[in-house]
């Protein structure tokens, strides 16, 4: 395993004497980029290529398309069902294999997918479901070819309406090798360990009863290949979940679900969630349908109950309430670094630094069009702000107050691609957390069926033992890192275009960046 | 202890197929007889019956419309043969300010009494026009009030509807300030006429026995109090006769009995409000304010004349000024009269309702929070009764949704649900933003993000000024 801080350092040795006897020995996973193919027998395509009855079976269409979108068998008189989602659709017309024009009878005919109406929504288009798809399949960024508008969504505001003010030439010219894709947690100097993550982002929490084991674990798996974190969520620690220790951040929220000391020895972060953006001031709802007897059991509740964690923190009415429960994690764990994840309102920057005071390492917003398993609507449209205004303002205050530096501002809600991340740390962020676009990697359509029910029809977000085995392991552990393996691609070329040696170069640089609904003639200074 | 607020539901199933998001066109023909049906393993159970419906050809569509858009049926096939699309019938109901999600959301609210509650995060625009361009607000740690899901029993919605003293005076530990009569109605919500062509006369009994379960208040037009049907002396608390320009005064005993009374504005409104005082010193009066060109000036006028104590501003049904070229929206009007009467000092006398343009329980929270004490409701209800606002019946034409016919205790049950879903909402939200009562939550636009504002103050800092809009 590469740069495995966790070993370099020797911090498993500290460990304090009861999680010693529980340790199990951590696996490795390899970062290897490995093609995975769709599990889903049709892929949806953004191009459809239709066959009529003037086809005579000749086979030129086969031989001529590079990418292998249509499929004859040897053997097979008829053709297979063709691989459309590997088409890249009229760009293809330019160059000396488009099948529509080789083919002799006239046979073939393509059209953009109807069916792309009915998927997506404004903040995550279908071009954006589907590219992310490809990402997890190949590990590489869409070639532009593809003709997939996918770096932004259709919402019309924040992230969507933002883009990157690129040179014209790289002010220097940097290898793939030479840039630096890594943030560093720990910025207090506390003695505590400089925890550092490979990749500018980590996982964020799902618990168990919220997605599938499998699902988790494919997260945690691939969360181990890049050197960085998963999140348990508020559902407990699995057994299942041990091997990749080092790499899981474990969860104190407000309902304590599965919250005890052993488990927060293991971990090298413990997050404290007050607040989730999606239902800020409501606190975690896991609806009864998929409280199954295995969630029961690990939360040590009623079975077919449903859960609601209370809001706030019961214990929490003050900064130094909120020190005072730091204190005990700081004192159980010796090693760990704290994360503290608030949602969005307006003030929002006086508790990223109330929060800071307490001594928290790492702060993390949660914006309010974040993701969930279950919220109400009105919550998830209404209460508190987008992250991007969150953090313009945190970090722009906690600059004013001289913390800047002490601190990782870590942000999530609504990143869907890289180049939310992108903007996100062009920002102000260090980093960023990610969860629907990793669910998206496994084959996630965003029915926003979650909820009830047996939970995510497509095996996803599901406790469900029957729909959970739609994903095996491998396969998702292998998509979750393609989809990381393009993403870092993607910032290392950004990275690239601004001659940029560290992703940490770009930290708070919105000069940058322009907004299309302004005038964009601010003096700006670095 | 007291007895507690609290609105008895039941789940009314829908009387027609709901017209769903998505519909499955499914290619029979090439059927491979594989006998791995993707269809038997549909999670919803959504193909099922489908040879129940095959047998009846005007519901075939049906069937997928409940269709839930996993899109798993279209990528298992094995031939490939189902396809989804959006539904263009869904997609054609509504006014532009009623979308279709609106629509839908209501038809399910009535159904059920839930909150609307669902997987994955926000999926609409970033902002919009009208209540789309802003956000409450929470606190995350400092405020002890919010107490999340647990503790709602504490948040009150209770509001006061008329005249406020600024000030009370004592001698000799005795109040001498005399005391202005008030409504108290526990909730923020008054049942409110229907434009004219969309009337429906069955509606109005089960109006009334809506408003009676919910413990509020219904406005009906003094002439059109025969379509009651009922011995209106018996629920004269829960109705608001509503005086025309030209009506003339009901009956002194009517007067006596009733709570609360609303007169449309005119020159004579003073003059009107006196006779009826003359009567009933203690029966609220509140005056019907159109908000036309005009409307906010002269509701801020009205507040200025100590003998006015209810204000109710009536935009159109889609929440614009009425008449004008370029129209304001309720929010903007309702926070332009709200802060011109707090900037002189006499808000708190006056008890302000808005109405129009509220089609969701946000819209209501949000409302308030610009400063209405509280709104009204009339389409959404109408929707509830599974109304596709096709506006058929404006132009006189037969409601396929047949709300002529509807059964009293669909009606009443359907408009039950939905104001009692609309109530749980304003607890969530209030919850959420730690307030614990509908009274304070009026004009607190400090526990609210405006899209302008935030725009300014973090992008504006950044990138300039914005353009367009």
């Amino acid at each position: 395993m590469e740069g495995s801080l966790a070993k370099e350092s020797g911090i498993r040795e500290i460990l304090p004497e009861n999680t010693i006897k529980t340790l199990v020995p951590q696996v490795e996973v390899s970062r290897e980029i490995r093609p995975v193919p769709p599990r889903y027998r049709n892929e949806i395509a953004k191009y459809i290529i239709r066959r009529d009855s003037n086809c005579t079976l000749c086979g030129k269409c086969a031989q001529v398309c590079p990418h292998g979108v249509h499929v004859m068998k040897p053997g097979y008189k008829l053709f297979a069902a063709p691989h459309l989602n590997v088409c890249v659709g009229p760009s293809c017309q330019k160059t000396d294999h488009y099948c529509i024009d080789i083919c002799p009878n006239k046979a073939l005919k393509m059209v953009e997918n109807p069916m792309l109406k009915a998927m997506g929504d404004y903040r995550w288009t279908p071009d954006m479901i589907i590219a992310t798809w490809r990402m997890a399949e190949t590990g590489e960024p869409p070639s532009p070819e593809y003709g997939y508008d996918y770096e932004t969504g259709a919402s019309g505001g924040g992230f969507d309406r933002l883009r990157f003010k690129f040179p014209e030439k790289p002010p220097v010219e940097l290898r793939d090798d030479e840039i630096d894709t890594s943030i560093v947690l720990n910025r207090r100097n506390d003695g505590r360990p400089q925890v550092k993550i490979d990749v500018p982002w980590y996982g964020g929490g799902m618990s168990f009863g919220s997605v599938s084991n499998v699902v988790q674990l494919s997260k945690a798996r691939a969360a181990t290949a890049f050197n960085t974190f998963t999140c348990t969520g508020e559902g407990g620690y699995m057994e299942r979940m041990k091997p990749y220790d080092d790499h899981v951040i474990t969860q104190i929220a407000t309902g304590l679900f599965g919250v005890c000391e052993e488990t927060i020895q293991r971990v090298r972060i413990v997050e404290f969630k007050y607040a989730q953006g999606a239902k800020p001031g409501l606190g975690g709802h896991l609806l009864a349908d998929k409280v199954t007897p295995a969630v029961a059991k690990m939360r040590e509740t009623v079975l077919g109950i449903s859960l609601f964690s209370p809001f706030p923190f019961h214990s929490v009415y003050s900064i130094e309430d909120h020190q005072k429960h730091m204190d005990w994690i700081k004192h159980i764990n010796r090693r760990a670094l704290i994360a503290t994840k608030v949602s969005t309102p307006n003030d929002v920057d006086m508790v990223a630094v109330g929060s800071y005071s307490a001594g928290t390492h790492i702060v993390h917003l949660d914006g309010g069009y974040g993701g969930t398993g279950a919220a109400p609507d009105i919550a998830k449209k209404n209460i508190a702000m987008p992250i991007e205004y969150a953090i313009v303002k945190v970090h722009r205050f906690l600059e004013q107050e001289g913390i800047r530096d002490k601190v990782s501002l870590i942000v999530s809600g609504g990143l869907r691609t890289l180049h939310d991340i992108a903007k996100a740390i062009a920002l102000g962020a260090d980093g960023v957390v990610v969860g629907t676009s990793e669910l998206v990697a496994l084959g996630c359509i965003r029915c926003s069926r979650c909820e009830s029910g047996r939970g995510c029809p497509r095996g996803i977000a599901t406790t469900d033992a029957e729909l959970a085995q739609d994903v095996e392991l491998e396969w998702g552990t292998q998509r979750i890192i393609n989809l990381y393996s393009a993403w870092r691609k993607e910032l290392v070329a950004l990275l690239q275009r601004f001659g940029m040696r560290s992703v940490s170069e770009l930290r708070g640089r919105s000069d940058l960046l322009m907004h299309l609904d302004y005038t964009n003639d601010v003096e700006t200074s670095k | 202890m007291p007895k507690k607020y609290h609105i008895e539901t039941k789940k009314i199933p829908p009387r027609l197929p709901k017209i769903g998001k998505f519909g499955v066109v499914d290619w029979r023909e090439d059927c491979a007889r594989c006998h791995n049906c993707v269809k038997k393993a549909c999670v919803y159970d959504r193909y099922r019956q489908e040879m129940q419906y095959i047998k009846d050809m005007d519901e075939f569509n049906n069937m997928y419309f409940e269709c839930m858009g996993c899109f798993s049926c279209v990528q298992k096939c094995t031939k490939g043969l189902l396809a989804l699309t959006a539904n263009p019938e869904y997609e054609r109901m509504g006014n532009g300010y009623y979308t279709p999600d609106i629509i839908l959301t209501t038809w399910n609210q009535a159904e059920t009494a839930g909150i609307p509650v669902s997987g994955a995060g926000y999926r609409g625009k970033f902002t919009g026009t009208g209540f789309d361009s802003m956000w409450t607000d929470m606190s995350e740690i400092v405020r002890p009030t919010r107490d999340g899901i647990h503790g709602r029993e504490y948040i009150s919605t209770s509001v006061d509807i008329g005249r406020k003293s600024k000030l009370l005076s004592f001698e000799d530990g005795k109040l001498i300030t005399p005391l202005q009569p008030l409504v108290e109605l526990q909730i923020p919500i008054i049942i409110d006429m229907f434009p004219e062509k969309y009337q429906f006369s069955n509606l109005m009994p089960m109006l009334l026995a809506a408003a009676v379960k919910t413990s509020t208040m219904m406005i009906v037009d003094w002439e059109q109090r025969s379509l009651i049907e009922t011995h209106i002396e018996k629920y004269l608390s829960h109705i608001i006769f509503y005086l025309g320009k030209d009506t003339l005064l009901p009956a002194p005993d009517i007067l006596k009995k009733s709570h609360l009374i609303e007169v449309a504005d005119d020159d004579r409104t003073e003059q009107r409000i006196q006779k009826i005082k003359a009567v009933n010193p203690e029966l609220v009066v509140a005056v019907r304010v159109e908000l036309d060109s005009r409307g906010e000036q002269r509701a801020i006028e009205l507040a200025h004349n100590p003998i006015v104590e209810v204000i109710h501003i009536v935009s159109d049904i889609n929440g614009n000024q009425i008449g004008v070229e370029k129209p304001k929206f309720i929010k903007d009007m309702t926070r332009y009269i709200h802060t011109a009467l707090v900037k002189e000092g006499i808000r708190d006398e006056v008890t302000i309702i808005a109405s129009g343009g509220i089609a969701l329980a946000e819209h209501m929270a949000k409302e308030i929070i610009c400063g209405a004490d509280a709104i009204t409701i009339n389409m959404p209800l109408l929707i509830g009764l599974e109304c596709r606002f096709c506006e058929r019946c404006r132009d006189g034409f037969a409601c396929p949704a047949k709300i002529e016919s509807i059964a009293p205790r669909y009606g009443v049950g359907r408009m039950t649900n939905l104001i009692a879903v609309w109530h749980d909402q304003l607890i969530e939200v209030m919850g959420a933003m730690g307030m614990r009562e509908a009274r304070r939550l009026r004009g607190e636009t400090g526990r609210a993000l405006f899209f302008e504002d935030i725009e300014e103050e973090t992008f504006g800092r950044l990138f300039g000024k914005r353009i367009g809009n």
